[in-house]
C-alpha cells in the first residue's frame, strides 16, 4: 500500500504526516500526531467520541480519511482551551460534573461548541438533538445539558 | 490500494474505467468508511469527487435545482432547495447525526442502495433525476432507476451521478417524507412514506407522486396510490383508497425492526400522513 503525503492545519499549527489511503483521520492524529484527545468509541460513526471540526464543520473523525485532509484546518479537542484557560465549556463540564469516566468528553465538547457557534441560545430540545450524535454510558445526559446551558449562558454574557 | 482526488468529473471517470481492479467512489464517506473497516469492501482505488467543483454546488437552473454529488446535508439544508423541497431536504436531514450530517450526501444515499435509504422515496416522489457521467455519453435517468436491489445499483463501470436534478416547483405544490422509527431519531426506517401534490386552484390534487421505503428490495413509486388520490381533495375516502394501494404495494420483509404485516400496514398509514402534510404545504385547506 503506498503512503499518501499530506500537509495540513491542526488547531492553527501546519502538520504533514504519510498515511495509508484507508487510514481514519483519527488514526492520523492519535498514533502518527500524537494528539489522542479524539477517542475511538465505535469507529463506524455512531457514538462521537472521535468528534473533530474540519474546516469548521462537525465531522466523526473514523469516518475521514487522513488522505481527505489535504489543505483542510481541524480542530481537535488539544486546541479548545486557551493554554491554561480552559473554554467555558470545558469549564461547566467540571462544574456540573458532566462526566464519570471521560472518554465520550472531548467528542461531547468539540459537538456542543459546534452547536453553539451555529445557535447561541438553544433549547434543551435543541441541545438534546445537537447532542444526539455523542454517546455517554455513564453519567445519563442531564449533567451534560445542563453544563451546556450554563456554559451558553455565560458565553452568551446573560 | 490507491487514493486519488481528481479535480474532474472526467478525471474521475478516466481513473475508474482505467482500475483494472475494485474501486470505491467516496463522497461523504458515512457509508463507505463503515464498509471498509469491517472488512466488507476492498477496494484497490479510492476515488475522492470531494475536490470536484461541479459536485459541490448546489445551482438554481431554469427547469429546477441542480445538486452536486458531493454537496453534504449540512450544505442542502442551508440552501434554497429547502423552501421549494422541504420533505427532500428534511428526508436527507433524517440521515444520522450532527456528525454525519457534516459529510453524508443524497447521491451517496441514492448509490449506496439500501431499500431503506431517507433521502430516497422523497427524491422518487419529487421525480428527482440522476445525471450520470461514464465512459460513453452523458446520460439522465429517474432516480428510481439506479437502485437494483440491496447494495446493487445500475450503474455501468467508470459511471458516476455527478448530480441530482429536481424540477422546477410550481404555485400550489407540497411534498413531505415521514418515516416510522421506535426511537426520536439516529436510526433507520422500519418503514418510510415520500408524497408529492401540486394543486388546482381550487384545492383538487392535479397531479401527485407517492414512493414507499423499506417495503420491498428497492424504494418503490406506487402510481395506483397517486391515481387515488388525483382529483380529490385529499377527503377520507381517497385517503383510504391511497393507504390500500400503498399496502397493497409492499413486499417487505420480516426482521428485528419490523414484521411482514406491521410494515404494510404502517405504508399505508404514514402515506396518508405524508399526503395530509404534502397538501397543507402547497395550500390546500
Amino acid at each position: 500500500m503506498a503512503g499518501v503525503h499530506v500537509s495540513t492545519t491542526v488547531n492553527g499549527d501546519p502538520a504533514e504526516f504519510v498515511c495509508d489511503p484507508d487510514e481514519p483521520l483519527l488514526d492520523v492524529l492519535r498514533n502518527r500526531l500524537g494528539l489522542t484527545g479524539a477517542k475511538e468509541g465505535c469507529g463506524t460513526g455512531d457514538c462521537g467520541a472521535c468528534s473533530v471540526t474540519v474546516d469548521g464543520e462537525l465531522v466523526c473523525s473514523c469516518l475521514v480519511l487522513g488522505a481527505e485532509v489535504e489543505g483542510r484546518k481541524i480542530e481537535t479537542i488539544e486546541g479548545m482551551a486557551d493554554g491554561d484557560k480552559l473554554h467555558p465549556l470545558q469549564r461547566k463540564f467540571i462544574e456540573h460534573a458532566a462526566l464519570q469516566c471521560g472518554i465520550c468528553t472531548p467528542g461531547f465538547l468539540i459537538a456542543a461548541r459546534a452547536l453553539l457557534k451555529k445557535n447561541a441560545n438553544p433549547t434543551e430540545e435543541e441541545i438534546r438533538f445537537g447532542l444526539a450524535g455523542n454517546l455517554c454510558r455513564c453519567t445519563g445526559y442531564d449533567k451534560i445539558v445542563r453544563a451546556v446551558q450554563d456554559a451558553a449562558r455565560e458565553m452568551r454574557g446573560a | 490500494m490507491r487514493y486519488e482526488a481528481p479535480s474532474s468529473t472526467k478525471a474521475a471517470v478516466t481513473l475508474l474505467t482505467k482500475e483494472k481492479g475494485k474501486s470505491a467512489i467516496l463522497a461523504g464517506g458515512t457509508d463507505l468508511l463503515v464498509r471498509l473497516k469491517g472488512g466488507f469492501v476492498e477496494p484497490d482505488l479510492i476515488v475522492d469527487i470531494k475536490r470536484i467543483p461541479a459536485m459541490r454546488e448546489i445551482k438554481k437552473t431554469a427547469s429546477g435545482f441542480q445538486v452536486g454529488a458531493a454537496v453534504s446535508g449540512n450544505e442542502l439544508g442551508a440552501s434554497v432547495v429547502k423552501k421549494a423541497w422541504p420533505g427532500v431536504v428534511e428526508a436527507a436531514n433524517l440521515i444520522g447525526s450532527k456528525q454525519v450530517q457534516g459529510r453524508c450526501t443524497m447521491v451517496g444515499n441514492l448509490c449506496n442502495a439500501s431499500p431503506a435509504a431517507d433521502s430516497v422515496p422523497a427524491l422518487v416522489a419529487a421525480g428527482a433525476h440522476a445525471v450520470i457521467v461514464g465512459p460513453k455519453k452523458k446520460r439522465t435517468v429517474p432516480v428510481e432507476k439506479i437502485a437494483t436491489g440491496p447494495g446493487r445499483t445500475s450503474l455501468a463501470k467508470g459511471e458516476i451521478v455527478e448530480s441530482l436534478l429536481l424540477p422546477k416547483r410550481p404555485a400550489r405544490a407540497g411534498d413531505a417524507y415521514l418515516r416510522f422509527i421506535p426511537r426520536s431519531e439516529m436510526d433507520i426506517a422500519v418503514v418510510s412514506a415520500g408524497v408529492s401534490l401540486v394543486l388546482d386552484a381550487k384545492g383538487v390534487v392535479k397531479e401527485a407522486r407517492v414512493a414507499l421505503g423499506a417495503v420491498a428490495p428497492t424504494v418503490l413509486l406506487v402510481a395506483p396510490a397517486a391515481k387515488a388520490i388525483i382529483g380529490s381533495k385529499l377527503d377520507d375516502a381517497a385517503l383510504d383508497k391511497l393507504a390500500a394501494a400503498c399496502s397493497a404495494a409492499c413486499s417487505p420483509i420480516d426482521d428485528k425492526r419490523g414484521t411482514i404485516e406491521f410494515r404494510t400496514k404502517v405504508a399505508g398509514v404514514l402515506a396518508k400522513r405524508a399526503a395530509k402534510i404534502a397538501y397543507q404545504r402547497a395550500g390546500g385547506k
